[in-house]
């Protein structure tokens, strides 16, 4: 191991170093004189820190991708490392109260999540089959503990149970597909694969492992028909692992998906793009449809999250600037809108299962405006109604689909965006409309400090789009120009 | 690129068989234990097919890729246990089917 390649990896060894540092601090005497939250906090901007200084160091170097050509230090995975890192500080705050009132550990939850991102991360870099899936089941791992984190309520062991079981599955059949493309190609690499495919004519066994990979990642998304996992584990679950599973995990998923697919695999891209359009439609249509009837907002935002990963997929389809380029935006604008809605349900909640209905949200206006307020514009945002983020990111993935001639997909994506927004403003409906209970929203500090910074930048990235889209056309650049390399070689 | 030797077909009919069963054992048995061994199997369906190609190809990547495999499986099993554990510990029983408080 060179110096330089401990550049590549630095932040995520610091991050490993921390969460095992958390996972042993409660034995020592630590335990005492800081708590935990701190801690993690502490260590996530210290590899924030590192992540940034590394970036800079990077692109002075000759060499592209550290150990071997596994592991790239790119603009891409840096974009969603940051998302990631958001993402889990966001979490860290929203995780405060319920550690606080319930009788489970700190130390260990926080220990997990640290682990949890330092494989998203490392998904994130992958440039290779083997480190995509190292990173994929050390978040994995983490997140089957994680959602089953209240060990001593049914629906969380359950719900942790589920998750385990599918989940495990679906790494099976994802690595199948990954030992039948290393026999085709002979080899893991994402860039020496697509340069082996530009010489391999289709053919059966490529097509089988190629389908059989598509189905895991399809899972670890949660795209239709591969969902059922998702309603089950999003209720169980703890609602702020909830709101990490819903957005981190998922955006994790979506960057070695986009990976795979735009480095790998674009000179094979009319044998799989129908397939995977189908899936985009499906997910579309059976997340939003099923969304309608749900009583539970955990079930509600399940079923619209199926929905999301059919609008994100449509990106992967269309295999273009566009769509790479909204796939980024999505993520990013989708992040924030979701962990708003989480941290809105968690201030109506008041012991552990409670706040849940659609009905506890009754009379949310007359009680406190402003958070009645920000829900709307969460939820405008996942609709994708104009002035808010969402319709940026929908924007993108729409007109990606129209350009690749996918014009029938941006179709159902439109129709289904339009149903979608029937079960959001039953939500509004019941805020505003209805005439509340009681229940009285009790919101401490960190939940208001989430909820104010999600509203601030759905707004402000809505109505001034142009640096998100400037940042996001930059990182992705490199990703597509070494699809787009290898696409003419194909033809 | 194609034309595979014969001892590569049978141990590629034998990691499909082997990842089948799998699959299968997942889908009809009810067991958690018996679940969590039906995972197994298909993994290690995927380690036959990973060392069958290494060697045919000459490249030592799928073996080295194998051992990955293997350690994550074993992280899996341990995970996979201490939640069947706490499944018993709440409901006295690790039928699948028990498992029923979430509707989906």
């Amino acid at each position: 191991m060179s110096l330089n390649d401990l550049i590549f990896l630095l932040p995520e060894i610091i991050l490993a170093t921390g969460a095992s540092l958390l996972l042993i601090a409660p034995v020592t005497g630590l335990r005492d004189s800081i708590s935990a939250k701190w801690a993690m906090i502490a260590l996530l901007i210290i590899t924030a820190g590192s992540l940034l200084a590394c970036s800079w160091a990077v692109p002075g170097m000759e060499q592209t991708a550290g150990f071997a050509r596994m592991f790239a230090l790119d603009a891409f995975s840096i974009f969603f490392k940051l998302l990631f890192l958001f993402v889990v500080a966001i979490v860290v705050l929203l995780s405060d109260d319920f550690l606080r009132e319930s009788r489970y550990s700190t130390w260990e939850y926080y220990s997990l999540l640290g682990f949890a991102l330092c494989g998203m991360m490392f998904m994130a870099s992958g440039v290779h089959l083997a480190t995509i899936y190292i990173g994929l089941e050390l978040l994995s791992l983490s997140s089957y503990i994680l959602a089953g984190y209240y060990k001593n309520e049914q629906k969380s062991t359950e719900a942790a149970m589920k998750y385990f079981v599918l989940g495990a599955v679906s790494s099976a059949i994802l690595l199948y597909g990954i030992s039948l493309i290393y026999g085709v190609c002979g080899t893991l690499n994402l860039l020496d694969i697509a340069r082996a495919l530009s010489t391999v004519v289709s053919n059966d066994a490529l097509m089988f492992g190629v389908i059989l990979l598509a189905c895991g990642l399809c899972f670890k998304i949660a795209a239709a028909p591969f969902h059922v996992w998702t309603p089950d584990v999003y209720e169980g679950a703890p609602t702020p692992i909830t709101a990490f599973l819903s957005t981190g995990s998922k955006a994790a998923a979506f960057a070695i998906f986009v990976r795979i697919f735009y480095v790998a695999l674009p000179g094979f891209h009319l044998d799989w793009s129908m397939v995977l359009a189908t899936v985009a439609a499906l997910s579309m249509i059976v997340g939003n449809l099923a969304a309608i009837t749900q009583e539970s907002v955990k079930r509600l935002l399940a079923y619209s999250s199926i929905a999301h990963a059919g609008y994100v997929l449509m990106g992967i389809v269309a295999m273009n600037v566009m769509g790479l380029r909204g796939v980024l935006v999505y993520s990013f604008v989708y992040v924030f809108a979701n962990l708003g809605i989480w941290s809105i349900v968690l201030m109506m909640k008041r012991h552990e299962y409670a706040g849940e209905k659609v009905s506890d949200f009754e009379g949310l206006h007359s009680r406190s405006p402003f958070w009645a307020f920000s829900m709307f514009v969460f939820l405008l945002s996942l609709g994708g109604i104009p002035p808010t983020a969402g319709f940026i990111g929908k924007y993108f993935l729409f007109y990606a689909a129209v350009q690749a001639g996918f014009g029938w997909l941006a179709i159902i994506a439109v129709l289904m965006s339009a149903v979608s927004m029937f079960y959001y403003l039953r939500i509004v409906v019941a805020m505003y409309l209805r005439d509340g209970k009681e229940a009285d929203v009790t919101a401490s500090g960190a939940l208001k400090f989430v909820a104010a910074v999600c509203v601030v930048a759905t707004i402000v990235f809505g109505v001034v789009p142009n640096d998100l889209i400037d940042q996001v056309s930059s990182s992705a650049k490199g990703l597509h120009n070494k699809g787009a390399v290898t696409r003419n070689a194909t033809r | 690129m194609l034309e595979t030797a014969p001892s590569t077909d049978a141990y590629l009919m034998l990691s499909g068989t082997l990842f089948a069963v799998g699959l299968i054992g997942v889908v009809i048995r009810r067991n958690m234990i018996t679940v969590l061994m039906a995972i197994e199997l298909m993994l290690n369906a995927v380690n036959i097919n990973l060392v069958a190609f290494s060697h045919r190809l000459g490249s030592l990547e799928g073996q080295v890729f194998t051992i990955f495999v293997i350690t994550v499986a074993a992280g899996e099993a341990a995970v996979g246990l201490a939640i069947i554990i706490q499944l018993y510990r709440l409901k006295s029983t690790i039928n699948v089917d028990e498992a029923r408080m979430l509707n989906g």
